[in-house]
């Protein structure tokens, strides 16, 4: 099949404007005779769901939760991207495309990272007005501060609870529509697959979590929000209900799964402190603001500090080496992420890393409070402060914190046009779930911003395209197709709960986990993924025959929950490795040792992987097919990534 | 660690329900609260007997989705959210009952999930702004005293755990519909609904059960977040103000 990503022809400033008016509209009295079904209500399903409405389409929103305000995004802390250039300081929408390419490692496409900076400003203007409390300054007026992989302030911000601010706003935009009655919404309801009638998305099948009752809906058009699958690690920094079932499902009827093995390896977590462990805490990017990060200069000094011979006050300025300020001074500490953690990892590689495990690097503040003051600092970051203190028990007001890189967002995920259409017509995907515009690597700040630009921006446009083609007239849930699909689930769960085998759920996923971090984690080989390839069929075999669910359908059951997605993790974990496999190049966060540069940067091989890795689902057991989309630069230089 | 756990067991809605007792030991100072969780409900697996169901997701003290009372207090004896609390706060060998929330308006699901959807009613009944996507000013045209942001923000802070309702003799949810109601009532974009909001997210708050307000501060004291009694001192001056000159007809 020929991908088209139906880029717009034309100059780049003008690609949406075009677009949008050549988009087919839907007349307002006949959009009520459509029905929507929005999965996930998180802030890309949230803000799609209430936009759609009030536009006048009739919503179907679920989510698995027990209210959309819990969904994942509820967690982003350090905040929001806008080209908005309210400081001055030469900020413009063209800088922030930029910025998003060049830091995505030249692995996404000008279209859509054009279009997403432009629609961004009107992001920040959105949620003011919805009684957002975005950070200001004394004046009045809002503030920013600065992420990585940009040298300018751009990032609007609710204190470290941005994402929640946000959340709560669409949640609230989504309420209103729920109260109006063009929402019916559906907490504690879990998509179980896409039903496709003739080629086109028609409906979904769901488990109501609490009864186990396994039911149908049909719409016009499907859209699914259902966030990133970094829990494929196990231990990630996404919230312990994050899985990839739905995009996986829908993967499984015929959409493409882009760039699976595109995984973000965030520098700023508390590291692991032992087996017990269930998920990783994220500490803001924003705090590379202000701490620097260092570790001991020599090999001899970081191995006393480990054993606690020495303090760290027994290091002088000399006896520590601040390797990302040493190695890229103009950038910093504020190097993008990919670079970060590579660094980090390194640094422990070379046996210099800090806390009993040797997995950790300092993240100082003593200069920020010496410099600011401690109250400044406060008011900051402290609720970061208090969180780091509760979980490690230790003060970072008064010593260093030590942080280490862990699972954080997934790039990868459903290949979409420039409509968020999947290869499925009628199928939509928003927000994380999706792969489009963050290539290689995202820039901090950046979901949250594409989650919204999808919800409230683009999709109310591009699916009344659509729409204006679509008849009125529904399938409905008494066309067979349903019912055959509904058998199906009602197969799967059957087949799961009879296993009755010997290992839990959580054995099979810490152990796919294990095998994901080593092989297909922050530096991967050709051998590693090899390898990797085999101990994950050989899991999944163990799987289906030794898994242990407890319980029946008919009732709340989090171990059948579980096991669905696991089992769905196994089969995505074996695409991720067959990607990063396939891409014999390092580029952003997929980093090849093979393919590096002499000074251990990523080195990239624009001639032969200039493209969209697509693939698609063949069958049960069988290899999946690999579909190029070019990736076509008409308006940057693509160059080697520097931050030096 | 050695503990011995009393936890509530209700397999339905309509079970009468009751406790079951549980030993663990090899429990580590460093481990979550529902990380020891995890660890019971692994062992409960292995012996094929159901594991312990309780309500979690971000395990971070932002989702406010867990919701556990542990030896009498919500979310523990720490001010801070269940999942934020470790093991290094409790002693070896101690005994630790667990319950769920327990509120009219928060009936249990199964053992300690309860159903909160009445916070989502209460929020539909008018806890938003009513503008639609797009047509909006640009966001530096109202400048907003940073004191009163940073006013709006601390109520903004609340997660919907319900924790207030649990700590509540009466189960009353004044401490989470005054928060979103300040939040609103503080900002310029709030100010057009002001009065018809307060009513009917009240009015609301009343139908779903949840008791009245004594003003023991019990809420307060427990809420992970610090949302200050002071929300629901300017809740009921916006109350009173809104029903004396009320706008809804
Ligand atoms: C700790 C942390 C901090 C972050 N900080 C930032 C930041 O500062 N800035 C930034 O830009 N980004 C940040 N991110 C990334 C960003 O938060 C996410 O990428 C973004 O919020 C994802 O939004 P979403 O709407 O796509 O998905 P989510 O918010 O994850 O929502 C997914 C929704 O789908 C539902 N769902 C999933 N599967 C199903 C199913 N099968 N059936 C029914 N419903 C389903 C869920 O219930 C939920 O409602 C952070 C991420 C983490 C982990
Ligand atoms: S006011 Fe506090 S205790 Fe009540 S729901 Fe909000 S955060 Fe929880
Ligand atoms: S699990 Fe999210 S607040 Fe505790």
């Amino acid at each position: 099949m020929i991908l088209d990503s139906k880029i717009p022809a034309g100059p780049l400033a003008e690609k949406w404007t075009k677009h949008k008016f050549n988009s087919k509209l839907v007349n307002p009295a006949n959009k009520r005779k459509y029905d929507v079904i929005v999965v996930g209500t998180g802030l890309a399903g949230a803000s799609a769901a209430a936009s759609l409405a009030e536009l006048g389409y009739n919503v179907k929103a679920f989510t698995f939760h027990d209210s959309p305000r819990r969904a994942h995004s509820i967690a982003a802390q350090g905040g929001i991207n806008a080209a908005k250039n309210y400081q001055n300081d030469g900020d413009s929408i063209y800088r922030l495309f930029y910025d998003t390419i060049k830091g995505g490692d030249y692995r996404s496409r000008e279209g859509n990272v054009y279009r997403l900076a432009e629609v961004s400003v009107k992001i920040i203007d959105q949620c003011v007005a919805q009684g957002v409390p975005f950070a200001r300054e004394y004046g009045g007026l809002l503030a920013n501060r600065s992420f990585g992989g940009a040298q300018v302030s751009r990032t609007f911000y609710a204190r470290g609870q941005t994402g929640q601010q946000l959340l709560l706003g669409a949640y609230s935009a989504l309420s209103r529509q729920v109260a109006n009655g063009k929402v019916k919404l559906y907490p504690r309801t879990e998509m179980m697959d896409v039903v496709m009638v003739d080629g086109q998305a028609r409906g979904i099948v769901t488990r109501n979590l609490i009864t186990g009752a396994v039911e149908t809906h049909a719409a016009h058009a499907v859209l699914l929000c259902t966030g990133g699958y970094g829990n494929v690690f196990f231990l990630s920094t996404n919230a312990m209900g994050c899985n990839v079932t739905a995009a996986w499902r829908a993967h499984k009827r015929g959409a493409y799964f882009a760039n699976p093995c595109f995984t973000q390896i965030h520098p700023t977590c508390i590291p692991v402190s032992g087996d017990h462990q269930s998920k990783l805490t994220l500490m803001s990017e924003s705090l590379r603001n202000d701490g620097r990060v260092w570790v001991p200069a020599s090999k001899e000094n970081a191995e006393k500090l480990r054993k606690g011979q020495i303090k760290v006050s027994d290091l002088k300025e000399e006896d520590r080496d601040y390797f990302l300020e040493r190695k890229y001074p103009s950038f910093g500490n504020l190097v993008p992420r990919d670079v970060a953690s590579r660094n980090a990892k390194e640094a422990c590689d070379d046996g210099r890393g800090v806390n009993e495990t040797g997995e950790a690097v300092f993240l100082d503040f003593r200069d920020a409070i010496k410099r600011d003051g401690k109250a400044v600092i406060e008011s900051k970051y402290g609720n970061l402060f208090d969180m780091y203190k509760q979980i490690t028990g230790e003060d970072p007001y008064t010593s260093p914190m030590m942080i280490y890189p862990a699972v954080h967002y997934t790039m990868g995920g459903l290949w979409v046009d420039y409509n968020l259409m999947t290869t499925i017509p009628g199928l939509y995907c928003l927000g994380e779930a999706n792969f489009s515009d963050h290539g290689a690597n995202r820039l901090g700040a950046s979901a949250l911003m594409q989650g919204l630009a999808d919800g409230y921006f683009v999709i109310p446009y591009t699916i009344g395209d659509y729409l204006a083609q679509t008849p009125p007239k529904k399938v409905d849930e008494t066309h067979p197709e349903f019912a055959k699909v509904a058998q199906e689930v009602k197969n799967r769960i059957s087949q799961l709960l009879n296993i009755d085998g010997k290992q839990t759920i959580d054995h099979f996923h810490k152990k796919l986990g294990k095998i994901m971090w080593n092989y297909c984690g922050m530096a991967r080989t050709a051998e590693g993924l090899a390898k990797a390839k085999a101990e994950i069929k050989a899991l999944k075999k163990e799987f289906w025959s030794d898994v242990k669910v407890l319980g029946t359908n008919e009732e709340l059951n989090l171990s059948l929950e579980k096991a669905h997605r696991v089992a769905d993790f196994l089969e995505l974990g074996e695409l991720m490795v067959d990607d990063a496999l396939n891409r014999n190049e390092s580029c952003g966060g997929h980093f090849r040792e093979e393919y590096q540069t002499p000074e251990g940067e990523a080195l990239r091989d624009d001639e032969n992987f200039a493209y969209v890795a697509a693939w698609k689902y063949m069958g049960e057991g069988q290899e999946e097919e690999l579909n190029k989309e070019p990736l076509i630069f008409e308006n940057v230089k693509l160059t080697q990534r520097s931050y030096k | 660690m050695k503990l011995t756990l009393k936890i509530w067991r209700q397999k339905n809605a309509s079970d009468k329900g009751g406790f079951a007792t549980y030993p663990v030991d090899h429990v580590s100072k460093d481990m979550s609260f529902l990380e020891m969780l995890d660890v019971l409900n692994e062992e409960l697996t292995e012996k094929g007997e159901d594991p312990v169901h309780f309500d979690h997701d971000c395990r971070e003290g932002i989702c406010g989705t867990c919701s556990l009372v542990i030896n009498g207090k919500p979310h523990g004896p720490l001010q801070t959210t269940t999942c934020q609390l470790h093991m290094r706060s409790f002693e070896d060998g101690q005994s630790i009952t667990i319950e769920p929330w327990r509120a009219k308006a928060f009936p249990v699901v199964k053992d300690l999930v309860v159903d909160r959807y009445a916070f989502d009613r209460i929020i539909q009944a008018g806890g938003y702004v009513n503008i639609n996507t797009g047509g909006v000013p640009d966001a530096n045209e109202i400048p907003i005293p940073k004191t009163i942001a940073d006013l709006a923000m601390d109520a903004a802070q609340c997660i919907g755990c319900g924790a207030c309702v649990a700590a509540c003799k009466n189960a009353s949810a004044m401490l989470f519909t005054s928060a979103k109601v300040s939040q609103l009532a503080l900002l310029p974009q709030g100010q057009v609904e002001r009065k018809t909001r307060v009513e009917k997210m009240v009015a609301q708050m009343d139908a779903e059960g949840f008791g009245a307000c004594t003003n023991t501060g019990a809420c307060e004291a427990e809420c992970p977040k610090g949302i200050s009694l002071t929300n629901i001192a300017r809740m009921n001056r916006e109350y009173f103000s809104a029903s004396l000159t009320s706008e809804n007809v």
